[in-house]
């Protein structure tokens, strides 16, 4: 019984490493449009330029605490790759 | 007039072996060492035998058998061959070649001075 | 207050901080354990030249000026390496495994290998990097003249102009000693990454610190800060949306292809794994270096007096708060940025100039031949050197003709703007098979030339390059030519405007130039093996048929690579294809191997060029190759994949020939062993039997007598040395011997050695190098005595020149110590070098040898019983024969 269990896993895994490869294919196409959105905002609104630097460095450092997330379950080949 | 006998051999001790052995017999002895020239040596002065070896620098002695053998004026010359390399093999290629007389190194000085007298007649 | 000689003392120990860290990073690296230096920390550190002094100080400058909009250089190359997976992966893969030197060498190697696109890129890239280079020495000379102010010293032009052109020849010096030290651009350059990073860290630390001051010391804390910030000037900033975009993108992609940039990013890459951790590390560099940019400008603005240059306001306001220390840190900081940057781009700038421009040239002045009769390797070091201090000068010229004035500010981005003119053809060029050079050329030249003319030429000023009728009416009165309103586009900013007119016909003319023209088969094989990189990782075959001489080509190889480096690659090759020795089969795999290891000390094109002259009817064979096949590229792939599976068919049948072959040989070896040994034996005996037999029948006189039984004392003992030495290899081959092993030191077996051969008739000159020889060994000495006594009186029988000289020469080569005794006569013929090991083989008149012909064949067995080995070492103009020691073992240690 102890086989199917370990195959299971390893499909798990390897499954797990390509939607994490998908995250960072997403990644940077999405803070490249997030890093945009303070121009959208309303010059006289009440959103000011400190607001749009916190917002800007939050996502910076979201983008940034991701990448490093998901960095382990990457790695630079393409063996498994479909 | 004394016959003459051509040595073609690299050896320096053993031509000075074979030239004493033959020269005390009466024999005009001449030597050769390099087997390149050894065919055009014997064309311009045919002896009257050749003593041959077959380990010699630049052609071997089966090479200048053969040449020999081939052109005409050499094909009936007695020719001895005198090797340190004994196997039948060599035997075999020897005779093959046409050898008059196929002899191995050590030799007994008494069996090559009777095979000269052999092969020379007048 | 500083005194400006206390600052620059302060300036010149950190340089020589900076010296002391590169050192140690070599000599670390040297010993090899400097596996940190290839960590991913040290690599991220690296990439932070990105942040030269035009951001060090330039963006408060800029924070001051336009807002935010200075956050757009660093969320640039933010998006880019958290996108790494898209475009950095492929490209530091192509990069290692192509081996590219420099953005030049990609470019080149992609489109062909073509030398004139290389000259194109390089040329470009010198034109868009000179500016930048003497924007950075203007930062450090204003930074000087800062503290010079403070002390109450107003600074002259005339010491600016000074003060600049130390700082470049002491950048010069830096950067020849440490960026020339080896030929082969991948090679790392361990004592200046370190240096580099040790100064990101200096400069990010006193950014912060300055930031921190700012923030906790004169506004109060965070909250304060955040209301100084929304009633400053800076809140009032009105942002474009299209230079927000354009920015963007302009940062992201000058940071994949800046010089400096790929040769951080990939030329020096050591791990493809660090580029993992970079991903998400040098983001967060990026991030800390820009958090503090927006609180100083606010505060510099606030407390500092009106016309105060904002550029410098990281000085300034420490110096005007009396904290001279921070000042003097903040200095660093800034020196730190500027000095990274121009070793760094000097070196990028360097290599792609000696290889793209000096050794193609000298290449075809010498013509065919030059390869093998010129020395490569200092050519190409020499041109490398000249060129750092070329570059290095250009940047002062630049900075005097400019006078170091306003005009310098806007550089960055302008620079930046010529440097993407490369990305079309670039992205182009590994993602699309289809890009041909005639593409990359036109797009290259169409983005070069829109870009010189709206962007590059007006930044000298009205009046400075461009007359100011030109800029305002076009030239000869062509309005759709003004270069700040291209067909008549007027309401946009100049940059973007440039940026969008230079990227958009660049593409265009880029796909249309590779659409419409047909690539040469060189072209396809590269294109197919850039895009396709993760799936074949073995060369596409450029070389089918080959007339090259394995020598030939290992001369030419040791020249450029060194001749340890290339007799290992030789030898590996050699082992590899199951032969011994270091003259492996040239087979089409082994040049393509050796292309690419040249292709990392001179370029691609160069190395293409090189091999070329060595192998004729290359380039014929594969256009055949494509005239059969239509689509050759998707055949290659093909038969790429078959290769692989028949490789190893390939290999287990070439094994089994030679194991067939071999049994065949031992065969034929045992019958001529025993012919060879009944002949030697058989020589001597003759004489003694038949002089015995004449001393038998007596009758000689004195004379003839001692004569006589001196020629049967001759060939006893020659029937006795020949017994000995037979015994002595039989002994040997069976692995009975007793070896009597012992501590000793090399240079006493060659003493040995050489005394004891002093004495012969046939003794040869003999040249060492005492100072290298005191070698540690554990081993038999009396046995290695024994095949040096061999080698050396070899040498004196065979060695045909006229004044015979023996060269005997300790080295160390991949970790083993070896012995190379090379002579200066003509050396052993090629057939012969394979057989000269063998039992009996003498090559020349034996007599003069003197000996059975055993001697090597014993030196070959006492190398192998005692752990090392001995072998012909061909190309080296003489007879070389290498002997390879055994390691030494502590026997302390083993016991």
């Amino acid at each position: 019984m102890a086989r199917p269990t370990k195959n299971t896993f390893l499909e798990r895994a390897g499954y797990r490493r390509r939607r994490m490869r998908d995250v960072a294919r997403v990644l940077p196409v999405l803070i490249g449009i997030l890093f945009c959105i303070p121009l959208l905002w309303d010059r006289n609104g009440e959103l000011g330029t400190a607001d749009a630097l916190i917002y800007l460095f939050t996502v910076w450092l979201c983008a940034l605490g991701i990448s490093a997330g998901i960095a382990r379950f990457l790695t630079t080949d393409r063996s498994d790759d479909r | 007039m004394a016959k003459r006998v051509l040595v073609i051999e690299d050896e320096p001790n053993i031509i000075e072996a074979i030239s004493f052995i033959l020269s005390r017999d009466g024999w005009t002895v001449h030597t050769h060492s390099d087997g390149e020239t050894a065919n055009e040596r014997i064309t311009a002065t045919p002896p009257d035998l050749i003593i041959l070896d077959v380990m010699l620098p630049g052609k071997s002695g089966f090479d200048i058998l053969r040449d020999l053998r081939e052109s005409p004026e050499t094909t009936d010359l007695p020719v001895l061959m005198l090797t340190a390399r004994g196997q039948t093999r060599d035997r075999e290629m020897a005779e093959r070649l046409g050898v008059t007389q196929f002899m191995t190194k050590p030799f007994s000085n008494a069996e090559v001075l009777e095979s000269v007298r052999a092969l020379v007649r007048d | 207050m500083v005194s400006f000689n206390l600052l620059l003392a302060v300036a010149l120990a950190y340089v020589a901080f900076l010296f002391v860290i590169a050192f140690a990073a070599e000599r670390s690296a040297e010993k090899g354990s400097g596996a940190w230096l290839r960590s991913p920390w040290i690599y991220t550190l690296s990439l932070s030249i990105y942040c030269t002094a035009w951001t060090f100080y330039g963006a408060v400058g800029y924070a001051a000026r336009s807002g935010l909009e200075y956050l757009t250089i660093y969320l640039g190359p933010t998006v880019v390496m958290i996108g790494w997976w898209w475009v950095l992966r492929k490209l530091v893969r192509i990069g290692r495994s192509q081996r590219i030197t420099s953005i030049a060498d990609l470019v080149s190697s992609r489109f062909g290998k073509s030398t004139a696109l290389g000259v194109m890129v390089t040329l470009m890239m010198v034109v868009a990097a000179t500016p930048y280079l003497a924007l950075q020495l203007q930062s450090v000379t204003l930074s000087f003249a800062v503290f010079a102010d403070a002390a109450g010293d107003s600074w002259l032009s005339e010491d600016l102009t000074r003060s600049a052109l130390w700082v470049a020849l002491g950048l010069a010096v830096f950067t020849i000693i440490f960026g020339t030290r080896n030929l082969d651009a991948n090679e790392r350059h361990h004592g200046i990454v370190m240096a580099i990073a040790v100064e990101a860290v200096v400069k990010l630390c006193a950014l912060v610190a300055v930031g921190v001051f700012v923030v906790w010391g004169v506004a109060g804390g965070f909250g304060p800060m955040i209301d100084l910030i929304d009633t400053s000037d800076i809140a009032q900033w009105q942002q474009s949306s299209g230079r927000w975009v354009g920015l963007t993108f302009l940062s992201g992609a000058a940071f994949l292809t800046l010089p400096r940039m790929f040769q951080v990013l990939v030329v020096e890459n050591a791990n493809e794994k660090n580029l993992i951790t970079a991903s998400w590390a040098f983001p967060l560099y990026l991030l800390t270096m820009s958090l503090f940019v927006v609180p100083i400008a606010v505060v510099g603005l606030k407390i500092l007096p009106e016309g105060s240059n904002p550029d410098l306001f990281v000085l300034t306001i420490p110096l005007s708060q009396g904290l001279d220390g921070l000042a003097i840190f903040s200095f660093l900081g800034g020196f730190s940025s500027a000095t990274s940057m121009v070793i760094v781009a000097t070196i990028a700038l360097a290599t792609m100039i000696s290889n793209h421009i000096v050794t193609p040239l000298w290449l075809s002045s010498k013509g065919p031949g030059a390869v093998v009769s010129g020395d490569i390797r200092q050519l190409v070091i020499g041109a490398r050197r000249l060129s750092i201090a070329g570059v290095l000068l250009l940047g002062y010229i630049y900075f005097r003709l400019s006078g170091g004035g306003e005009a310098l500010a806007a550089i960055g981005l302008i620079s930046f703007a010529g440097v993407v003119q490369v990305l079309p053809a670039m992205i182009g060029g590994i993602f699309w098979r289809g890009a041909t050079r005639w593409g990359a050329v036109a797009g290259i030249t169409v983005g070069f030339v829109i870009w010189a003319w709206s962007l590059f030429l007006p930044s000298f000023g009205p009046d400075g390059i461009l007359p100011q009728t030109v800029i305002d009416h076009g030239p000869f009165g062509i309005a759709a030519l003004r270069p700040q309103a291209l067909f008549g586009i007027t309401e946009i900013d100049p940059l973007i405007h440039a940026l969008m007119w230079s990227m958009l016909l660049n593409s265009v003319a880029f796909f249309f130039g590779s659409v419409l023209t047909f690539p040469q088969p060189l072209e396809r094989l590269q294109g197919a093996q850039f895009v396709n990189i993760f799936e074949h990782s073995e060369g596409a075959r450029a070389w089918t048929t080959s007339t090259a001489e394995a020598e030939d080509l290992l001369i030419m190889a040791q020249r450029i690579l060194g001749s340890n480096e290339a007799q290992v690659l030789f030898q590996q090759e050699a082992q590899r294809q199951g032969k011994a020795g270091y003259l492996p089969e040239v087979t089409p795999e082994f040049v393509q191997n050796l292309e690419r290891e040249l292709a990392g000390s001179v370029g691609a094109a160069t190395a293409h060029a090189m091999v070329g002259q060595f192998i004729q009817g290359a380039s014929v064979s594969v256009e055949d190759l494509i005239a059969v096949a239509d689509e050759a590229a998707q055949i290659m792939e093909y038969s790429n994949r078959l290769e692989q599976k028949s490789a190893e068919q390939e290999r287990t049948a070439r094994q089994l020939r030679d194991a067939n072959e071999k049994l065949t040989q031992l065969s034929i070896q045992k019958d001529a062993f025993l012919s060879q040994i009944s002949h030697e034996l058989r020589t001597p005996m003759t004489s003694i039997r038949s002089f015995s037999e004449i001393l038998r029948e007596g009758g000689m006189s004195d004379e003839e007598l001692s004569k006589y039984s001196g020629i049967i004392h001759d060939e006893a003992m020659r029937l006795t040395r020949l017994l000995d030495d037979l015994l002595d290899l039989s002994v040997l081959e069976n692995g009975q011997v007793t070896l009597n092993m012992g501590q000793g030191n090399l240079k006493t077996v060659i003493d040995r050695a050489v005394s004891a051969t002093a004495h012969s008739p046939t003794a040869i000159t003999v040249k060492r190098r005492d100072g290298e020889e005191t070698i540690p060994l554990y081993t038999d000495l009396d046995r290695l005595t024994q095949v040096f006594i061999n080698l050396i009186a070899n040498a004196g029988k065979y060695c045909d020149a006229k004044r015979p000289v023996l060269r005997i020469e300790p080295r160390k080569v991949a970790g083993e110590w070896v012995v190379d005794f090379i002579d200066n006569g003509a050396g052993i013929t090629k057939e012969n070098q394979q057989v000269i090991f063998e039992k009996f083989s003498r090559l020349s008149d034996h007599r003069k040898a003197g000996g059975a012909g055993l001697g090597l064949a014993i030196c070959r067995e006492i190398m192998t019983r005692l752990g090392g080995t001995i072998t012909y070492l061909p190309g080296q103009g003489g007879a070389a024969f290498r002997v390879v020691l055994p390691p030494a073992v502590n026997p302390v240690l083993t016991r």
